[in-house]
């Protein structure tokens, strides 16, 4: 295929297209706009279904209806769009049908701005939805990354009938960088829908989908299954990043964008003689919990860098479980930390290395 | 029917294949156990229980999933007409219609409602105006008539605080989507009868493909009315349908004039 120069919005859009994505469902908002237009173009040259939905409400419950028929169906959306779709997403988890959906983080609360954030954090990857359930959450810190993720999302979502939430900022959906797509998938036949699917009962007696336990303990028998599934998912997918650790004295975490710009400031730190390493994680639920761990074990301080005020802060202090220190370094409301603000921090957390917790 | 013997018997009464054998749990003279017949009826006539797929309300018939014997899904409050749009635009040769209250589809769903019609969404939808909240215990519905007392209008609905009834069918009609927007009633059995012309008539319209299609019935909730099964109906007569026109409010050029409702 070869690399090709590719705005993130429309590479995540193409690439849920070749992962053979029947249906997609949206309401425009910025930063994440171009994803909805590259589908109106796209997916009805291809005989599939785009429709541009009333609101993120409506939107979201026809991706709920569209994954009742058992085909692969996306949204995508911003912060606001995304809290609008709290509700249908609770329904989803509690019916266990399979859906992604792409956030593309901007700049909050309310209507804020339209600036790279990463302010959902605790919303999207504690489950954000009323009840107990959580999404797998992917976060992509490079285009290709961002490709790779959004591609395999719908896999996960099917082998775990779960929500895959690819979970991106503004800088990632209006950046362009090259990065190499991966080859078309065909959807579905009718046939091969799953047999869990409401696809018209013929010959079979009916599914129903359904999120309705009136009976507080067949609910608890509903809630312990999605513990178990939650189990399955901590065990098989988490995912991280780790760059420079093995002579790290002290160690920076940052997901997505801020692992990226985190990455250069440990970069130039490095390149001055300081001995820092990087952990990026790439699934924030499940959260990789034991890379922390060991780089806590490892280092003698850490440094959190996030674009919030923050959020993935507490899973970090959750697994050092109190062995080191552990500075944090946020910008806020859709400002982007520089590299040279990073590094700043990375200085202190080091200077600060021996001084204990 | 006449048996090879010369015998004559006549079957009266069967239950619909599209209904399963659960009793339900509607209270006595509700008419929601009228409509979901009707429903099945029509489905059985047409020969489509297998390929028709149904969406359930948040409501007092949440549970109608239990109820017919067809694929369903549960929609969340208000929502069954996006999740209908989903099902449908994937399954398109699938009957899809949504079962909903006046709660439901008038009030927290309107948006949902307003733009399936407007796309002339091609599914049907069964609209229940029961003029109240049934579920929830009686609260005031977007239809509640003025001056009727419910929980949350202790002294009657009052136009000054409250507003007006929603009357459904006339908004939709004035959508260029819809095909077949229709208000019945289900207070007699005469009423009844036509009643379930419509919905064979709306369900007709989306096997064609015309576009939106909507039987309103207007219906009891004698638990929430305070009133007996029999006063309810007489209330639904005298009170609901000057309120609520009975009437073909949309009626598309294409649907053939001798099969109207
Ligand atoms: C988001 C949300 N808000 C409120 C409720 C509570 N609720 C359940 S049913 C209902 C009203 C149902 O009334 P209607 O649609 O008229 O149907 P009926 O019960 O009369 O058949 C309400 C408010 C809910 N389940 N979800
Ligand atoms: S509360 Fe009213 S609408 Fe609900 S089942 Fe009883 S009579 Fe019917």
């Amino acid at each position: 295929m070869g690399k090709e120069l590719l705005k993130g919005n429309i590479a995540f859009a193409e690439a849920a297209i070749r992962a053979g994505c029947e249906a997609y469902f949206g309401y425009p908002i910025t930063p994440q706009t171009e994803a909805l237009e590259h589908m109106s173009r796209r997916m009805p040259e291809l005989g599939r279904v785009f429709l541009q939905a009333e609101s993120e409400i409506a939107a979201i419950n026809m991706v709920y209806g569209a994954a009742c028929a058992g085909v692969r169906v996306m949204t995508s959306s911003s912060s606001p769009g995304v809290s609008l779709m709290m509700e249908g997403l609770s329904y989803i988890a509690g019916s266990e049908v399979p859906v992604v959906l792409v956030n593309i983080m901007r700049g909050g609360p309310g209507l804020g701005n339209i600036a790279p954030s990463q302010g959902d954090y605790n919303q999207i990857v504690k489950g954000g939805g009323h009840g107990d359930y959580k999404p797998i959450v992917l976060a992509p810190a490079t285009i290709q990354e961002l490709i790779d993720l959004t591609f395999e999302a719908f896999d996960l979502a099917e082998k775990y009938r779960t929500i895959v939430v690819v979970l991106a900022d503004g800088s990632i959906g209006q950046m362009m960088e090259p990065a190499e797509l991966p080859p078309m998938q065909p959807v579905r036949a009718f046939d091969g829908r799953p047999e869990w699917a409401l696809t018209g009962a013929v010959d079979r007696t009916p599914n129903v989908v359904s999120s309705i336990y009136i009976d507080p303990v067949e609910e608890e028998i509903f809630n312990l299954k999605l513990v178990e599934k939650q189990k399955q998912i901590e065990a098989e997918q988490v995912r991280s990043h780790k760059l420079w650790m093995d002579d790290a004295e002290i160690a920076v975490i940052a997901f997505g964008t801020a692992g990226r710009i985190a990455q250069t400031a440990v970069r130039d730190a490095r390149s001055q003689g300081l001995n820092v390493g990087l952990l990026r994680p790439i699934s924030l639920y499940p959260y990789p919990y034991d890379s922390v761990r060991e780089v806590a074990e490892q280092v003698q301080r850490i440094l959190v860098v996030e674009m919030n005020g923050g959020q993935m802060l507490d899973d970090v202090r959750l697994a050092v479980e109190g062995r080191v220190g552990v500075d944090f370094y946020g910008r806020m409301g859709g400002v982007v930390p520089l590299p040279d603000e990073v590094y700043e921090q990375i200085q202190k957390t080091y200077a600060q290395r021996a001084n204990g917790r | 029917m006449t048996g090879r013997d010369g015998m004559v018997e006549s079957l009266i009464y069967t239950k619909p294949v599209s209904l399963t054998e659960r009793a339900t749990h509607y209270c006595p003279g509700c008419t929601h156990g009228i409509s979901h017949r009707l429903v099945a009826e029509v489905i059985d006539e047409m020969g489509r229980r297998e390929t028709t797929i149904g969406v359930a309300p948040v409501g007092c018939s949440v549970f109608a999933y239990d109820y017919f014997n067809m694929d369903f899904a549960e929609a969340a409050h208000g929502r069954a007409p996006a999740m209908a749009t989903g099902l449908k635009r994937v399954s398109p040769d699938r009957l899809v219609f949504t079962y909903q209250g006046d709660g439901d589809l008038a009030s927290i769903g309107a948006a949902e409602i307003l733009h399936a019609a407007g796309r002339g969404e091609n599914i049907t939808v069964i609209f229940i105006n029961n003029a109240i909240y049934g579920m929830t215990g009686g609260q005031m519905a977007p239809t509640t008539l003025p001056g009727q007392k419910t929980t949350s209008t202790p002294s009657g609905r009052d136009i000054e605080m409250h507003g007006f009834p929603l009357k459904m069918c006339e908004i939709l009609s004035q959508m260029d989507g819809a095909a077949y927007i229709v208000r019945r009633s289900l207070h007699d059995v005469a009423h009844i009868r036509k009643a379930k012309k419509a919905i064979r008539q709306a369900f007709e319209v989306q096997e064609q493909g015309i576009g939106f299609s909507m039987v309103e019935l207007l219906s009891s909730c004698p638990t929430n009315w305070g009133i007996s099964a029999q006063e309810a109906l007489t209330w639904v007569e005298e009170h609901m349908v000057p309120a609520f026109p009975l009437g073909d409010y949309k009626v598309h050029a294409s649907i053939n004039a001798g099969k109207k409702g």
